[in-house]
């Protein structure tokens, strides 16, 4: 009863909330006033079931947290999944099978199907160069499309001008985005976490104001068209077979950035970065440089954005400074967050949810953005650790334990 | 010379703006530690309410300084309503969890309510109506300075010292200070501390409800974009007038506002923005904690 | 136990730390020896942390001379730079307030110490290469025999949140010896710990001490650990060093005594 009178009163609250917004609309230019009631029902009824799941949830949180400050349950109960994930052999035979399910992907699916996955594989880069940054340095970049920018410029400028192949700008563009990155860093990277945000902000917005106004360099607002795509020795390519040849180059480029961040977190210079996001002070009194760590991070985050960057502009062919805002950032950010900070299938998951989702329901798209503010609330309310929290490596000590047993 | 009154001029309308938004910024920040990155959102949401209602009221056929009073007052009181919510809903939860989490719970509310409100009215511009009537006084110097700027000057003016008294003089601010200082000390000394903090957003918000209604009868003109560059701009002279200072907060707005003037008035409108960061970073280069802000020593 | 013919580690001069008008710490001398175990006592707020924070670099002091002197290296005088700077040159510590890296394992939370004696670079750490894998591996087990030593080794691959408090004390212990120290400087490490553990962590820094060749500056509040294990006692009061002796000149100096129990203590 009390629950019923709580959520009656949230509802009737959030009715008086939207009442302007989702009631009114007003045209000032036919002089009318539109009064969409129907709207208050809706927004009455959907506040009363939010707010029951709400509570609910609070509380489950609580008595969780509860539970593992008393220590009853100290060692956190891995989920059923997350014990699925650990399975060595298992892992082996899945990947094993999504690898093989990406390779015959193009030949199974039309050219659609394979642009649009070549647009979540893009991001899938994006989110793991970020997911250096913030997942494991702990800095939040809140500025990181700008060196997505800086990547498909590089392609677009230096084959416009001087008709450098997609091949040649490859590590042109991820060594220019790293070059960025330790360009912006030196300033930067003495700030203290929310400045932090704020400049790379900042930053972003600079490079966007920077192409769309210094025309005689980007071309301004109009943008860089008739980029070429990626050659393959020398062949002519249909759009149906180049899209399928930069699908490969994807794959292969996701591979890659796996591979190498995989073995990054765990690794001397990995561990160093974590360290960091933990505890800055006890990080530095343990002897890691804190400014070569927080540099290397965020450079090699640039890096990826800078690399992906040059496929981007290959793909499309054409780019101009919308494709490069905030909501950019946002997206990638919210892919690594409600993926999992710091893991890497999680952030995978994460960007083929986001991205993939609003392709195919179409229905979804309008909605899309709402939904990922909603979800990045409420995943770090209930679940900040994202979809699939990151795993620390386990070490074996057989030959170890034994040596030292028999000393 | 009158050019650069004007630009000085317009440049202090804008500043005052930026700081009314900023004293928002500075007073969650000083508080929770928390960049409440959709503060512009409330502003934008001020806005918006404001341009409903006077639409409503227009063509029900009010007139003239009872809608701009009616309307003003209706956005003020709606700020507040979503500042509180908003806090209540996506920051109380996570007071205690890492650094991180408020932020991204931020960030994620701002694009939550920018899209609220595109999906529940509409992506496109629309034409504000201009509330401040032109004063007769005004007259001879209305090349220089025109009515609503003067409006704007004097009411972030007024707004601002009222501010002030509150914070110094009332039992609410002196609770607020405490919390500022050591949250669990005023704790134990009977300051209900969940009540400050939505003190905080409620008047956080009025200021920014306030702004947004001045700015968008001044322009012309409200979009759901519009509170995430004010919002930005307005932390950066929160930032740069040292975050948590509430004097900081009107100096940074000010300091932000003329920089953008001149650089629009004597380099390019065009790069006003990247004149306005730039600022910020050189700025927090040589004087880390901002213009008024302490460096205050981490706890070990 | 005044052994002049030991070698002097750290060398302190007149040391002074102001936060704005306050006096936190205020010329203070001190020197630890080799093979010492030595212990900065005082009241609470009487300054002992801060002077850890200036020694280690956390804090830029604002006058006086910390000087390193590295057995077999040159002197060096360490005031203003970075921590890591300091901790490589030998002189690591712990922390009051347990600040480990809790959502890394416990075994990881040591290899982080080892850090600055390693060094694979990015490149190195992509590639894994022989002399990476080497190192790697070098790390794994110069961190377990450590955790063997302070006994956590059955704990390894938990995650150090998950641990028991003095636990955590001793994993800060460990941590802080895997960057191999000359030096080491423990705040407060029996806080929170039981008689039991507290007998335990007595045994384990003589341990450390003998064995490890590390000499040892700690803050404690544990008289009866301090008196038992500390070759000299240094005693803080408001900032200024009020007293320096052996345990048994400590016990009976009657400034300390005031120190701790207020003036009624003559009566």
């Amino acid at each position: 009863m009390k629950n019923l009178k709580q959520s009656l009163a949230v509802a009737l609250w959030f009715i008086f909330l939207t009442f302007p917004l989702m009631v009114v609309k007003v045209n000032t230019s036919d002089q009318v006033v539109q009064w969409r009631w129907m709207n208050i029902l809706w927004v009455g009824v959907t506040f009363f079931v939010l707010s029951f799941i709400w509570r609910y949830a609070l509380v489950r949180k609580e008595a969780r947290q509860m539970a593992a400050l008393s220590g009853q349950d100290e060692h956190e109960k891995p989920t059923k999944f997350q014990e699925l994930l650990e399975d060595q052999s298992l892992r082996y035979r899945l990947m094993l099978g999504l690898l093989a399910f990406a390779l015959v992907f193009p030949w199974v699916f039309d050219t659609y199907q394979s642009t649009i996955m070549v647009s979540a594989l893009i991001y899938v880069v994006l989110g793991l160069g970020l997911n250096i940054t913030v997942g494991l340095a702990g800095l939040l970049d809140l500025g990181y499309v700008a060196f997505f920018a800086v990547g498909a410029y590089a392609y677009a400028l230096l084959n416009h001008h001087f008709g450098l192949g997609f091949w040649t700008c490859l590590p042109l563009g991820a060594a220019l985005g790293g070059i960025f990155g330790v360009i912006l860093g030196f300033p930067i990277l003495r700030l203290r976490g929310d400045y932090l945000a704020i400049v790379t902000l900042g930053f972003g917005m600079i490079v966007k104001v920077v192409l769309e106004n210094w025309s005689e360099f980007s071309f301004g607002p109009s943008g860089i068209a008739n980029i070429d795509r990626p050659s393959l020795f020398g062949l002519d390519m249909d759009i149906a077979a180049s899209t399928t040849y930069i699908y490969y180059i994807m794959i292969a480029l996701v591979i890659l950035t796996i591979i190498v961040t995989g073995r990054l977190k765990n690794s001397r210079i990995g561990r160093a970065w974590i360290a960091l996001r933990e505890d800055e002070i006890a990080c530095v009194a343990m002897g890691i440089d804190m400014a070569k760590t927080k540099m290397s991070a965020y450079a090699l985050g640039a890096c990826w954005a800078g690399m992906v960057g040059v496929v981007f502009a290959a793909k499309t062919t054409f780019i101009n400074p919308a494709s490069f805002t905030f909501m950019e950032s946002a997206i990638i950010l919210s892919i690594v967050v409600l993926g999992g900070m710091g893991s890497i299938l999680g952030v995978i998951l994460g960007a083929m949810i986001l991205i993939l989702m609003p392709e195919y329901l179409r229905a979804f798209s309008e909605y899309r953005m709402i939904i990922f503010g909603a979800a990045m609330v409420v995943m770090m309310i209930f679940r900040p650790q994202g979809i699939i929290s990151n795993i620390r490596q386990k070490y074996e000590f057989k030959g170890l334990k034994e040596k030292s047993e028999n000393v | 010379m009158e050019y650069f009154i004007e630009l000085f001029l317009s440049g202090l309308t804008r500043g005052s703006i930026y700081a009314l938004i900023a004293l928002g910024y500075t007073m969650v920040y000083g508080i929770i530690q928390l960049i409440n990155f959709a503060h512009g959102e409330i502003y934008m949401i001020g806005a918006f309410v404001a341009y409903i209602v006077c639409g409503v009221l227009t063509i029900y056929g009010f007139h003239g300084v009872s809608i701009l009073i009616i309307a003003g007052l209706l956005a003020i009181v709606y700020s507040c309503a979503y500042g509180y919510t908003l806090e209540k809903v996506a920051y109380r939860p996570l007071r205690g969890a890492p650094r991180l989490s408020p932020l991204i719970s931020a960030i994620g509310m701002s694009i939550f309510l920018q899209n609220y409100v595109l999906l529940a009215q509409t992506p496109d511009f629309l034409p504000f109506p201009a509330l401040i009537p032109d004063f007769a006084f005004m007259e001879p110097i209305a090349h220089i300075i025109g009515s609503a700027e003067l409006v704007i000057l004097v009411t972030t003016m007024v707004t601002m010292v009222m501010l002030t008294l509150l914070i110094k003089y009332t039992k609410i601010g002196k609770a607020m200070r405490a919390t500022q200082q050591d949250m669990s000390m005023a704790r134990l000394v009977g300051v209900n501390v969940d009540r400050v903090i939505s003190t905080t957003f409620i008047i956080g918000s009025a200021l920014a409800a306030i702004g947004g209604v001045l700015v968008a009868s001044y322009i012309g003109q409200v979009n759901f974009y519009i509170g995430f560059l004010a919002g930005v701009k307005a932390f950066t002279a929160a930032v740069l007038g040292g975050i948590g200072s509430i004097p900081g907060a009107v100096i940074g707005g000010l300091v932000l506002g003329l920089t953008e003037s001149f650089a629009a008035g004597y380099v390019s409108s065009d790069y006003e923005d990247v004149f306005a960061f730039g600022l910020l970073v050189l700025i927090l280069i040589m004087r880390p904690a901002g213009i008024l802000g302490k460096a205050t020593k981490q706890k070990v | 136990m005044s052994d002049t013919q030991k070698q002097v580690l750290l060398e302190v001069k007149g040391l002074t730390m102001d936060f704005g008008g306050l006096r936190a710490v205020d010329s203070i001398d001190l020197t630890v020896s080799a093979g010492e175990i030595a212990a900065l006592i005082g009241p609470n707020g009487a300054g002992k942390t801060t002077f850890f924070n200036c020694v280690t670099g956390i804090y830029t002091p604002t006058g006086g001379d910390v000087l390193l002197h590295p057995q077999g290296k040159p002197t060096r005088r360490v005031n203003g730079k970075k921590p890591n700077v300091i901790t490589t040159l030998g002189m690591a510590r712990t922390f009051q307030n347990i600040r480990l890296f809790s959502d890394m394992t416990v075994l990881e939370n040591v290899m982080i110490g080892r850090h600055c004696r390693t060094n694979t670079g990015l490149v190195g750490a992509i590639l894994r290469g022989a002399a990476a894998r080497r190192e790697e591996q070098e790390t794994v087990e110069f961190g377990y025999h450590l955790l063997e030593q302070v006994g956590l080794a059955e704990f390894a691959n938990e995650y150090s949140k998950n641990l028991p408090y003095g636990a955590m004390r001793r994993l800060e212990i460990a941590r802080a010896m895997a960057t191999e120290p000359f030096l080491l400087l423990l705040d407060e490490p029996a806080a929170g710990m039981n008689p039991q553990e507290t007998d335990e962590l007595d045994a384990l820094i003589c341990r450390i001490r003998d064995e490890g060749k590390i000499a040892i500056l700690l803050i404690e509040h544990d008289m009866k650990l301090v008196m038992n294990i500390s070759d000299n006692i240094h005693v803080m009061e408001y900032g200024k060093k009020i007293a320096t002796g052996t345990p048994q000149e400590i016990k009976d100096n009657p400034k300390v005594i005031e120190a701790y129990l207020g003036e009624e203590a003559d009566a």
